[in-house]
């Protein structure tokens, strides 16, 4: 066992993990996060999808020691206190039906907003193409994420 | 028609705050403490082999290993409709992935290192993948004992064979029909097999507690009708129903992957093996592909005949369904669709033949649309070709022959109030119907598809729903059920009821996921019948609560009952308009009469709803004299492809749909089905391609190469439209539509195709390579079937 230190949603955390935990699996099993789902554990799916140092990762295809001394951030940092303007979005468009990809699709979406603010619906289907969702045909989901920019 | 004021609107989800914040809890999302145990199932690598012997010494060695089970410990049979399969394999396995033994262990790493140590000897005997080949007498039989197995009285298995049910429908006289007929024209078509990839992959948790009580947490449609179907596996064990506990929380996808029982009475039956310990079972992505139920193949043999002016004079089917090894849910897939073969037409000679097959492929089983998504394929490009080959506008042809209210269906029971026309109108319309339009690029074709459709739920003819509501201290409800909000916005339609006859807001309401421990029955949350019949409970529960709220004013006030009247949460009265009182400040505490004391108390209702004019007793020779089906939900969709001639590659240019809802209980989260149903329906139509090895091994079981939709694949437009013919015993004439969207996506695509190119492809997928061999070889007919690869 090794011990690992890092940022998880604003606060100092640690914990011990054997060399080959996957990140997903520590996150959700040793530190009680549980919005990253598991999919497909190769990384098709996007359900596990978190931000690593502000860039989304499959923390299916990462192993617990690489996050040694980075910043992580998920869904439930994002909810602490108010949500963010895209949460928000996506309440009103009520955009997830099961909800199951909701975690990743919202944590793809904060990266590429934070890059591109003002995007093109094609920006967007482009953006959140590697999250895959069975429910909605995406296009609640895109018209969310366009209308965070309109608010 | 009446003006509601929470039912028909675009009332917001009440669920999506939590499934925005991450706060929505799934099966594998709660904590179960450090007692839990893991599992790696033993599967079997051949499609049908004898077991000869499981030797699981050298595995019980290992540290961490709490036991090893095999089929020895649960010699016990399951089954919703038909009792085929054991919990795990007995002496034979039938499919590549059966389950044979299982490891549970104190940590998943070494249970998965452990079943590597578990050794199986298997006999490999011969199998067979083809449905139409399983018939021949020569060929291997998957279930020498069926003649034995139990089953309900609307199963007729053939002991003997590989026939697991066939339903027979015969209406006139159906070779007088094709005499009358001017034209009659027949073909086969096929339709693979495809998967409902569910986001969440199966997962139950089980834990048989010190005192003997069961508890399974599962990712379900259907907890109701797995407590049920666990106490009768696990009958020898003892269990009465009531210490036995079913807990549904949220489920990630369902499409009827998640209904009946499949992987779930692998965690019930492993509880009782380790008593204490929760349990745990979860798939993963492979095996939620080939270990719960994908959807079955068929191959589908149709004629029809027409008179000149495009009357049907006749029609013939005979389907026949790979069912896999184990048919429980699938022979009623057979049953249900078998019955409505004919598509939503008025037809007077009617033959239909539908056949459940056992093969060594999985077991497959209902997938969203339940046996209509598959065999509409068939039907609803036959009568394209039909229309065209007598030389009629196919949507003409449709509106001719399409099935209206008081119309026998193949049966002969009535057909129920229905939109058809009116969907087929408004999609015609918005399609542009008869506007041929070409593409600027001459290496692009455009093209048009038209189809109608129909389904009905399929269930027992009694199958019984309730809830159960009750009032908090501040006016606000909880609605108690046992539906299943599977991401179809259910848990918001039941609110919208309740408000609608309560006048508490929606945002006031809070509908509780089933335990079987607390709310009140419901079958299963399938067949779009939920709101239906569920909807029909809440509202008769909260009318309950009404009368009594009206009847405790009265008690006290005096007023006539018949003069009370509920408005903004408030009790008011047509004759005395001063007089109103608030729902919040009586219905917990009672309202205090003039001495002090009080009348009322704590306010609660339940209700309760069943079919009753239902049944399932039919000569099974024609299937005539019951009435099986409690509706049918119709509507109509087309749309517009342009199709690249060098790749084959078909873009969506716009599809539009129409449904019958009888009234949107919330239109807003019908779109949302049309959007999401549309899209799983194109992707069977274009490019989900499930195939095996010749061993019947699945090559694909993932997301890289089992291709599902992502957000560049969706349509450019997509135009939803609710028609409301309102079903006269549905809450506000409300009827399911929640299959529906899917079910017309195929043959519109195959009949744009053919408007496009003029080829005509009957074998689904319709993939690019299809499209683009046909155009490179001149084809113009394409049935290239390639789910099983040769070797």
């Amino acid at each position: 066992m090794n011990k690992i230190s890092f940022i998880l949603n604003g606060e100092k955390r640690n914990v011990y993990v054997e060399p080959n935990d996957l990140l997903l699996d520590v996150l959700r099993e040793k530190l009680g996060i549980k919005s990253p789902k598991y999919g497909c554990g190769r990384g098709d799916c996007g359900l596990c999808t978190i931000l690593l140092n502000g860039k989304s990762v499959r923390t299916c295809l990462i192993l617990a020691i690489e996050a040694d001394g980075q910043e992580m951030l998920t869904v439930e940092g994002l909810s602490k206190d108010k949500l963010t303007p895209l949460q928000e979005s996506f309440i009103r468009h009520n955009s997830f039906q099961c909800g199951f990809c909701a975690p990743g699709i919202i944590m793809t979406a904060t990266e590429f907003l934070e890059k591109n603010p003002n995007p093109a619906e094609e920006e967007v289907k482009e953006a959140i193409s590697g999250n895959l969702c069975r429910c909605t045909g995406y296009t609640p989901i895109i018209e969310a994420i366009l209308d965070v920019k309109k608010k | 028609m009446e003006e509601y004021k929470y039912v028909g609107k675009p009332v917001d989800r009440l669920d999506e705050k939590e499934k925005v914040t991450g706060a929505a809890k799934y099966v594998d999302d709660i904590d179960f403490g450090p007692n839990l145990l893991y599992t790696e199932i033993i599967e079997s690598p051949h499609p049908h082999a004898l077991i000869k012997s499981i030797d699981t010494s050298e595995a019980e060695k290992v540290e961490g290993v709490v036991k090893i089970v095999t089929g020895k410990d649960f010699p016990y049979k399951f089954g919703l409709y038909m009792k085929d399969r054991y919990i795990f394999a007995q002496d034979r396995v039938r499919f590549v992935g059966e389950q044979v033994a299982a490891v549970i262990a104190r940590d998943p790493k070494t249970a998965l290192k452990v079943a590597k140590l578990v050794k199986v000897v298997y006999e490999p005997i011969p199998a067979v993948f083809d449905p139409i080949g399983a018939l021949k007498e020569d060929a291997p039989v998957v279930h020498p004992d069926l003649g034995n197995y139990p089953h309900v009285p609307w199963f007729f298995p053939k002991g003997g064979t590989n026939v697991a049910h066939h339903t027979k429908v015969r209406k006139g006289n159906v070779e007088k029909g094709f005499k009358e007929a001017d034209f009659v024209f027949e073909d086969t078509y096929r339709i693979p097999r495809y998967a409902h990839c569910c986001m969440e992959t199966h997962i139950a948790v089980g834990l048989l507690d010190y005192s003997g009580r069961l508890t399974v947490w599962a990712s379900s449609q259907s907890p109701y009708t797995q407590r049920n179907l666990f106490a009768d596996a696990l009958a020898p064990l003892g269990f009465s129903h009531k210490d036995i506990r079913v807990i549904a929380p949220y489920v990630g996808g369902g499409f009827g992957g998640k209904a009946g029982v499949t992987m779930e009475v692998i965690a019930a039956a492993l509880a009782t093996a380790v008593k204490g310990n929760p349990v745990k079972v979860m798939w993963r992505r492979d095996q939620e592909f080939y270990n719960t139920y994908m959807r079955q193949q068929v191959i589908s043999k149709i004629k029809v005949g027409v008179k000149n002016d495009g009357t049907i004079t006749a029609f013939e089917i005979t389907n026949y369904w790979d069912a896999g090894p184990y048919v429980e849910y699938g022979a009623n897939v057979v049953n249900a669709s078998g019955l409505s073969a004919t598509g939503p037409y008025r037809i007077p000679n009617v033959k239909i033949d539908s056949y459940c097959i056992y093969t060594n492929l999985p077991a497959a089983g209902p997938y969203r649309g339940f046996g209509y998504s598959e065999m509409l394929f068939s039907v609803e490009s036959h009568m394209t070709r039909i229309a065209k080959a007598i030389g009629m506008d196919s949507v003409e042809f449709r509106r001719k022959n399409g099935i209206k209210e008081g119309d026998s269906v193949a049966y002969g029971a009535p057909m129920n109030p229905n939109g058809l026309l009116e969907a087929i109108d408004k999609v015609a319309k918005e399609i542009d119907w008869g506007k041929k339009e070409t593409s600027n690029d001459s290496g692009k074709a455009i093209g048009k598809g038209f189809a109608i459709f129909w389904k009905a739920p399929a269930m027992p003819p009694n199958v019984s729903s309730t809830a159960f509501i009750k009032f908090n201290e501040d006016g606000s409800l909880n609605i108690i059920v046992s539906g299943m909000e599977i991401g179809q916005g259910y848990l918001t339609a039941m609110a919208q009821i309740a408000a609608e006859i309560l006048t508490v807001p929606p945002e006031k309401i809070r509908v509780e996921l089933p335990d079987t421990d607390r709310n009140p029955y419901h079958w299963q949350t399938v067949a779009s019948h939920v709101t239906w019949a569920n909807g029909n409970a809440v509202k008769r529960a909260a009318l309950q609560i009404r009368d009594r709220i009206f009847e405790v004013v009265h008690e006290v006030y005096h007023y006539d009952k018949d003069t009370l009247y509920l408005e903004d949460e408030k009790v008011k009265c047509r004759l005395h308009h001063s007089f109103e009182l608030l729902l919040k400040d009586f219905v917990i505490g009672g309202i205090q009469t003039e001495n002090g004391t009080y009348r009322g108390g704590a306010i609660v209702g339940s209700g309760s709803f069943m079919p009753e004019f239902t049944s399932a007793v039919q000569d099974p020779e024609t299937a005539q004299g019951g009435h099986p089906n409690v509706h049918y939900t119709v509507g109509a969709a087309a749309v517009k492809i342009e199709i690249d001639k060098q790749t084959g590659k078909v873009r969506i240019l716009k599809a539009v749909e129409a449904l019958d809802a009888g009234k949107a209980i919330n239109p807003m989260n019908i779109k949302h089905q049309i959007y999401g149903g549309l899209l799983q329906g194109f992707a069977t139509a274009l490019y989900e391609d499930m195939r095996f090895d010749e061993n019947g091994k699945i090559l694909n079981p993932n997301f890289t190469d089992y291709k599902i939709p992502t957000s560049l694949d969706i349509p450019d437009e997509v135009v939803p439209i609710i028609v409301e013919v309102p079903q006269p015993d549905g809450p506000f004439g409300a009827r399911g539509i929640g299959e529906h969207p899917m079910i017309p996506a195929a043959p519109i695509i195959a009949n744009a195709v053919e408007d496009a190119l003029g080829i005509r492809i009957k074998s689904m997928p319709i993939t690019a390579e299809k499209i683009a061999m046909a155009i490179l070889n001149g084809k113009k007919e394409v049935d290239e079937f390639l789910m099983i690869m040769k070797k």
